[in-house]
């Protein structure tokens, strides 16, 4: 019963990991550039959470939508003004370039809010529901519920609709897209704000799960990076697939080793992934 | 002739270097200790960025490795300089099974695998408190040594370090090694073709980066007496190094040294009066670097030493 219970936390988790890796497995599939700053703004997306909730006693559940709004708009400027310059550049470039602006966004978040843990503890809890001698916490549910929401609706966006069959259509094949008048630049920023909201839409629900501080944005980062390797790169279920076995692994891990070492138990993980896997758990090459 | 001359310039630096601590004062030695570190951790990344060109980001967690080890060592009452050269050892064979799990991954791959590394290691540190005193951090036995004597044995120290890299990059960059990685560099598979081991070659080009910087990080430990995770496995100390290679020229041989004297003063005259957003100009610095220099400093040197990763 304890490992069903140890699943089900798991999984409750996984759900918000796949909202986070969705965004940045996006961001690295279509523009070819690894977001360092993904950390930064699941951070950002926390502390809108914690402050509507500190200043207003609002809900992090409902600045979801605020978070999400303004990392878009965070996300779609800093791709127009600064990012564009340098896609299609070398690895080291464009790494170097999302690199500095991580050193700067996250040294302006520990100024601006000091890098003390915080959390968000909700005046009326939503309580749990048990099944037999299974808990399920209720707050926990809504997250993955509405985290795995976003992602599908990411999915449905990217098939079905015209703005994100363009978006494949640049992932494909840059230069046939843009001669079929997809305006490419505009594209970019726009996935890269679909990124960015993907992380602040997570981060406003992590508020409630997750110690909120700057400097944890690594461990997102990392977190990430395990999952889009694990689940293939740039695909959305892949994304899901990997966020959820994140969850569940890391929740058995915690049980086996210590929760303080999970960083270096998804790390251990990933290692042994590229040995023995080295395709994904999708079975799709992706990481050359 | 030439010969001649790539001896000599750098002798005479020695020799300026050599004169340079009988003379400076305590802010000056310190300045010049620091400089030789970063040159050791410039000249180090340069065997696997620079050359080879794999963008790793795993020179902190040398750095901190080195530093623990050469540290808990010299606690357990190992001689100071035994320890330094066990961090040597002990990060060089990191590297060695590191490289040999990661250095079959390219471009990004490889780079946050290597940037993930340094998290890992501090988390193992901060948790493991019997050993490493955890978050706590770690003193480590005071010298019996005069102030200034004592400055100036920690630059010796650092010197002999840096200088011994600096020859070990020369001869690499001559010899068939620095062949072998400028062919990887430009075209792996081209290599392997044509009888480079690739596979061996990365592993030892990882091997170079890793074992001055683990000796580099316990004399720091020594020189600095306290060491604590967050400041060992620092991620800065993975990126200075970069910038301060693409300052000066990646896969040259003077290129490091020089980035590294100039990313010194650059951090000694505007950073020490900001050193709350040390770490956010830095990140400008880059920014600024990256979108309004690329012609300048990063991109030519960069176009030149790396591929250009097709978009997919």
């Amino acid at each position: 019963m304890l490992y069903l219970q140890i699943l089900v936390n798991g999984l409750l988790l996984g759900g918000l990991y796949a909202c986070i890796a969705s965004g940045f497995s996006l961001v690295w599939g279509v523009l070819n550039v690894i977001n360092i700053l993904h950390g930064s703004f699941i951070v950002i997306g926390s502390y809108v959470g914690l402050l509507a909730h500190q200043q207003f006693g609002i809900n992090p559940f409902l600045t979801v939508p605020v978070a999400g709004l303004l990392l878009y708009g965070f996300g779609y400027l800093l791709q127009r003004g600064v990012i564009n310059r340098a896609v299609g550049q070398p690895v080291l470039v464009t790494l170097t370039l999302t690199f500095g602006l991580e050193l700067l966004v996250n040294n302006m978040l520990i100024a601006g809010f000091t890098a003390d843990y915080k959390k968000v503890v909700l005046e009326n809890p939503f309580g749990q529901i048990e099944l037999g001698a299974l808990f399920v916490p209720v707050d926990r549910l809504l997250s993955m519920v509405l985290a795995l929401l976003l992602t599908g609706i990411l999915y449905w966006m990217l098939r079905g609709s015209k703005l994100g069959r363009a978006i494949v259509a640049v992932r494909m094949d840059r230069e046939a897209a843009a001669l079929m008048g997809v305006k490419v630049n505009s594209i970019y920023a726009v996935t890269f704000g679909l990124g960015a909201l993907m992380a602040g839409a997570a981060g406003s629900m992590m508020s409630m799960i997750y110690p909120i501080s700057p400097i944890i944005s690594t461990a997102y980062l990392g977190k990430a990076f395990v999952i889009c390797v694990m689940g293939g790169l740039g695909s959305v279920p892949g994304a899901i697939v990997g966020g959820l076995a994140l969850g569940v692994i890391e929740s058995f891990g915690s049980l086996f080793f210590s929760a303080e070492l999970a960083t270096t138990f998804s790390f251990v993980l990933l290692i042994l992934l590229l040995i023995f896997r080295p395709t994904g758990l999708m079975g799709r090459r992706g990481y050359e | 002739m030439r010969r001649f001359d790539t001896i000599l310039g750098p002798l005479v630096v020695l020799a300026l270097l050599i004169g340079f601590a009988f003379v400076g004062d305590n802010y000056f030695l310190r300045l010049a200790t620091f400089m030789l570190m970063y040159a050791v951790l410039a000249l180090s990344w340069n065997f696997i960025g620079g050359m080879a060109g794999y963008p790793s980001f795993a020179t902190a967690a040398f750095f901190g490795l080195g530093a623990y080890c050469g540290a808990i060592l010299q606690k357990a009452g190992v001689p100071m300089f035994l320890s330094w050269a066990a961090a040597g050892l002990f990060t060089g064979v990191f590297a060695m099974l590191l490289g040999r799990a990661i250095l079959h991954l390219k471009g990004h791959y490889f780079a946050i695998a290597s940037l993930i590394v340094a998290e890992a290691l501090r988390e193992v540190v901060n948790t493991w408190t019997e050993l490493t005193g955890g978050g706590m951090g770690l003193n480590l036995p005071v010298l019996q040594m005069d102030v200034t004597d004592q400055a100036r044995f920690f630059f010796f120290a650092m010197l002999v370090v840096a200088a011994s890299t600096f020859v070990l990059s020369a001869v690499v960059i001559r010899g068939k090694l620095g062949f072998g990685l400028s062919c990887i560099k430009q075209n792996e598979d081209a290599a392997n073709i044509l009888g480079v081991d690739a596979t061996r070659y990365k592993v030892f080009a990882f091997v170079l980066s890793a074992v001055f910087v683990g000796p580099a990080g316990a004399i720091y430990a020594g020189w600095v007496n306290y060491i604590e995770p967050a400041d060992a496995f620092d991620v800065l100390l993975s990126v200075k190094p970069i910038v301060m290679v693409i300052l000066g020229g990646a896969g040259t041989l003077y290129g490091p040294v020089v980035g590294a004297f100039a990313f010194l003063i650059l951090e000694e005259v505007v950073w020490r009066n900001v050193l709350t957003f040390h770490s956010g100009l830095l990140g400008l610095l880059i920014v600024l670097l990256v979108l309004f220099m690329p012609q300048g400093l990063i991109r030519v040197t960069a176009r030149r030493l790396f591929r250009r990763t097709a978009a997919p």
